[in-house]
């Protein structure tokens, strides 16, 4: 046995015999169950999921699925090796005993854990009004089925589609709606798509994406409700605008709600903002008390990163859930002195209108912007944002080359503005902008990258202690 | 003025072998001596500057006033080409770069090199049958017979050059490349103006067949230059001559060596050249590994600073040269587990044979295909090959270095 631990052997038996429960079987879950087998778990590993389905990737849902490029059944995620585990698919997992180990689940089963790890990510939001949102032709993308579903309904050739929110997921769809030759209609309560993820700067760039393509796009304006026709199917979309949206199919791309209800009640620190846990991936309880045999990873976890001032963040981000599952295993496995931080720098990729969009960084935290690589207009560009005289994140449209360069100096805490010249630096990159992001405290389609940490200056709370 | 790291890097006593002398560089990542070139020699300092955007390609950098920097980039003397996209920045170099790959790779023309290999499989047999007719088994020039008219005949066909014409473009490429080659002691003006000389002829030759293309168009890649019509619009006549100069001259030098190398080494290692015999497929790994242990590209001259950057805490002045030692690089043990190994099995290969970044090999995918083809073929039909002459002849170029002569010999040549 390595570490400097107890070495009372307890590391040894949970290694050789313990029982390992895995809460969430897609990309998170599986990583991890893989990385605990690579480090010689041979004890017994449950996965619990939801879904009936093993785990598959979700990037290519509203991509290549949506084009029909790829079945919705063939986005089974590639096994890394295989993990001998007691899937229990088909059943969710409905409430946690921290006292006795016990994860419920919706059967009525128990499972017992030594160690648990809760990966149960987020799910679409729905449409508010229940009703409107269960016509028929009113879509949400999250999963296999969802993708699926939607991409029968645009085979079928609508006369038009209305994507409801251009967060990245809403633009994918527009984008391969347009690709699909459907008429598709864009209503975006922001001033330009990808305003949350990416800025105002960057968000006009990604309304001339839209416009370019013939995309309707209507911004400022929310949808009040959605109307059907009497056989349940819904025809229209009334918008705050007086106006009104005639749409066979309604895609409802409002963000994420994140999959902790389940836990309520159990003393975990977990609600809607997702589950608190440390730099290890150990999750906190409602005390704020660090636990040591619950782990979170992938969307549903918020943690602390020391690059972005020990912010907690949230990432919908598909490499965070491979990286954070990773170190979540290695810890579950590992005396405490062999435990390692999880300190990914968020990055993110979405394609849409034939192109490669990346960012690195929280850019949700950058005040100003400025275009150090190629041009806005020409669409090819490498843009970093800058927060307090420093580098925090960067974007690239198809130019992602020089990311990993970014990636570097946003490590390094380089200053902002960058005090360097680069190749391709324009005119436009002379000056920093601001960046023009929406005020955090209005909701948007959903950023990607929740800052989820309190701010001293918010005074939301009282301190009330116990006895 | 001291020059005495330059003056090593390109000694030719240093040709046959030079990597006793990289580990020596390796000791300092990022060494500078006098007013020569800043040299980096270590993996992942490399690396990293390939990827950073603070490093120029464009010769006009050097020591450049931050003023002209985002002014007008005014040509130099129109008397010759314009530089090729090697030795351009971004955009120009990506537009280029990128209207080159339409006709060549993906996603517009991702079978092109895939295509190719049943005409590069005749072309071996047919090389290697030449030979066995010579019935001169105990003395075969494997470079003159067969590494160097192999990729010379690739890329005339893919570009849509008449073969015959050959030897008058060998001269001008043989100029070009040698002009690659660093050398503080040749007189900068003659040199200048002999590649000059040689780019303007080879640029006159390129520019009647551009011209007799348009007329009539073909399915080579000179005609699809000349014609082509993108979202990028189309290239004009300077940019398709300096381009088409480019792959002619680049498909000229760098296949010829990695070839040579290649069998250099498996004559070296028998038993490696026994495994392929037996499993032809084993190509694709022995060709990475040779990339990595013998590439054909040994360094990199021609990047410059357009500001301070800090490297292995040194920083490089702004308008500096920089020297990439990739083949230094290459054998960094920090990077490579027993670097100095020729190990075919080696999992973890990231090496820089090819470069890295923007400026990667553009023809990355013909060369492996090229190499991979003629050594297993070699491998297969020589019977008993051995070398007459270890370490063999090389040629003077430090930069693209091989081999002049391979001289071998062999016992018989299947069918
Ligand atoms: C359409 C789409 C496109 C995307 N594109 C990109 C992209 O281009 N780039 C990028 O970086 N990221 C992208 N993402 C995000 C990426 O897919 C996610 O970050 C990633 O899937 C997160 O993995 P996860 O395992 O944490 O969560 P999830 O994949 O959400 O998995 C959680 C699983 O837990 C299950 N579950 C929930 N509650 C329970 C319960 N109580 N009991 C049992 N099981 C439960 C869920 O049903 C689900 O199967 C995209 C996501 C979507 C939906």
């Amino acid at each position: 046995m390595t570490g400097a631990g107890t070495h009372d052997g307890s590391l040894e038996r949970l290694k050789r015999e313990g029982r390992i429960v895995v809460v969430g079987a897609s990309l998170a879950g599986l990583r991890a169950a893989e990385t605990m087998r690579d480090k010689g778990f041979t004890g017994s590993l449950t996965m619990i999921g939801d879904e009936p389905y093993e785990p598959y990737d979700r990037p290519p849902l509203s991509k290549q699925v949506l084009l029909g490029n790829a079945v919705a059944d063939h986005t089974a995620l590639p096994r890394r090796r295989a993990i001998d585990a007691d899937w229990r698919l088909g059943v969710p997992a409905t409430g946690l005993d921290m006292g006795a180990r016990r994860v419920r689940l919706g059967n009525g089963d128990e499972v017992e854990y030594d160690r648990l790890l809760i990966a149960t990510g987020v799910r679409a939001r729905p449409w508010p009004n229940p009703e409107e949102g269960a016509l028929k032709g009113v879509f949400v993308l999250r999963t296999r089925d969802d993708g699926e579903g939607l991409q029968r309904a645009l085979a079928a050739g609508p006369r038009r589609v209305l994507v409801i929110g251009a967060g990245f997921t809403g633009s994918e769809i527009a984008s391969a709606c347009r690709e699909r030759g459907l008429d598709v209609t864009v209503a975006e309560r922001g001033d330009a798509p990808l305003v949350g993820a990416l800025g105002g700067v960057i968000g006009a760039v990604a309304a001339e994406m839209h416009h370019e393509n013939g995309v309707d796009l209507r911004t400022g304006v929310m949808v009040t409700s959605l109307e059907g026709d009497p056989s349940g199917r819904v025809r229209a979309a009334h918008l705050s605008d007086g106006s009104t949206v005639e749409a066979d199919v309604v895609v409802v791309s409002l963000g994420a709600q994140r999959n902790t209800e389940w836990l309520a009640g159990s003393g975990l620190g977990a609600g809607p903002r997702g589950i608190a846990c440390d730099a290890g991936c150990r999750a906190f309880d409602v005390r704020g008390i660090v636990t040591d045999d619950i782990y979170v990873a992938g969307d549903v976890a918020r943690s602390p990163h020391a690059l972005f001032g020990y912010q907690f963040l949230s990432l919908e981000h598909w490499g965070n859930a491979v990286a954070q599952a990773d170190t979540a295993a290695h810890n579950m496995l590992s005396e405490s002195a062999d435990r390692r931080p999880h300190l990914w720098v968020p990055a993110f990729w979405s394609s849409q209108f034939g192109v490669n969009i990346k960012s690195v960084g929280v850019p949700p935290m950058g005040t100003e912007i400025l275009v150090t690589q190629g041009s806005l207009a020409e669409r090819r560009f490498a843009a970093v944002y800058g927060y307090q005289g420093r580098m925090i994140a960067a974007v690239t449209f198809d130019n992602c080359r020089w990311l990993p360069f970014y990636e570097q100096q946003i490590e390094s805490t380089a200053p902002f503005p960058p005090p360097f010249s680069t190749v391709d630096r324009r005119p436009e990159g002379a000056k920093p902008q601001p960046a023009d992001f929406p005020d955090p405290s209005v909701p948007t389609h959903g950023p990607t990258i929740t800052l989820s940490g309190y701010s001293p200056a918010d005074r939301k709370m009282t301190f009330t202690p116990g006895r | 003025m001291s020059q005495a790291l330059l003056r090593e890097i390109i000694d030719y006593a240093n040709r046959a072998n030079p990597y006793p002398l990289y580990e020596e560089l390796r000791k300092t990542p990022v060494s500078h001596d006098g007013d020569g070139p800043y040299v980096v020699s270590t993996y992942y300092e490399i690396h990293s500057l390939l990827h950073d955007p603070r490093i120029s390609s464009d010769a006009k950098n050097l020591k450049a006033t931050g003023d002209d920097l985002l002014g007008d980039q005014s040509d130099e003397e129109g008397t010759t080409l314009p530089p090729s996209f090697l030795k351009l920045d971004p955009p120009d170099h990506d537009r280029l770069r990128r209207m080159t790959n339409r006709p060549f790779g993906p996603p517009h023309a991702p079978h092109r090199v895939h295509d190719m290999r049943d005409e590069l499989g005749g072309l071996v047999t047919g090389l290697i049958d030449g030979i066995r007719e010579t019935g001169q088994l105990d003395r075969i020039d494997l470079v003159d017979q067969f590494a160097y008219p192999f990729p010379v005949t690739v890329i005339c066909r893919l570009l849509g050059i008449p073969r015959e014409d050959e030897p008058r473009f060998h001269v001008w490429a043989e100029t070009l490349a040698a002009s690659l080659d660093p050398d503080p002691d040749a007189d900068p003006t003659k040199r200048g103006k002999g590649s000059m000389d040689a780019r303007m002829e080879l640029g006159m030759y390129l520019a009647g067949l551009i011209e007799e293309r348009r007329k009539n168009p073909g399915d080579d890649m000179l005609s699809q230059l000349a014609t082509a019509d993108g979202p990028d619009g189309a290239m004009t006549t300077m940019e398709a001559l300096s381009t088409s100069a480019l792959l002619l001259i680049a498909g000229h030098e760098t296949t010829v060596n990695l070839i040579t190398n290649g069998m250099l080494t498996l004559l070296r290692f028998p038993d490696v050249l026994q495994r392929l015999r037996e499993d032809p497929d084993l190509a694709v790994p022995i060709v990475e590994e040779l990339l990595r242990y013998e590439p054909p590209v040994q360094l990199l001259p021609q990047r410059t600073t357009l500001s301070d950057v800090e490297v292995a805490g040194v920083t490089i002045p702004k308008g500096a040269s920089v020297w990439l030692m990739l083949a230094s690089g290459n054998r960094d043990p920090k990077r490579f587990e027993d670097p100095d190994r020729f190990d075919p099995d080696r999992k973890d290969i990231q090496h820089l044979g090819l470069g890295s970044g923007i400026h990667s090999c553009f023809g990355a995918p013909l060369a492996r295909q090229e190499a991979q083809l003629a050594l297993s073929e070699l491998a297969r039909r020589l019977e008993n090959p051995r070398l007459l002459e270890d370490p063999p002849q090389y040629r003077q170029n430090s930069v693209l270095r091989g081999p002049r002569h391979l001289q071998v010999a062999c016992d018989g040549i299947r069918g």
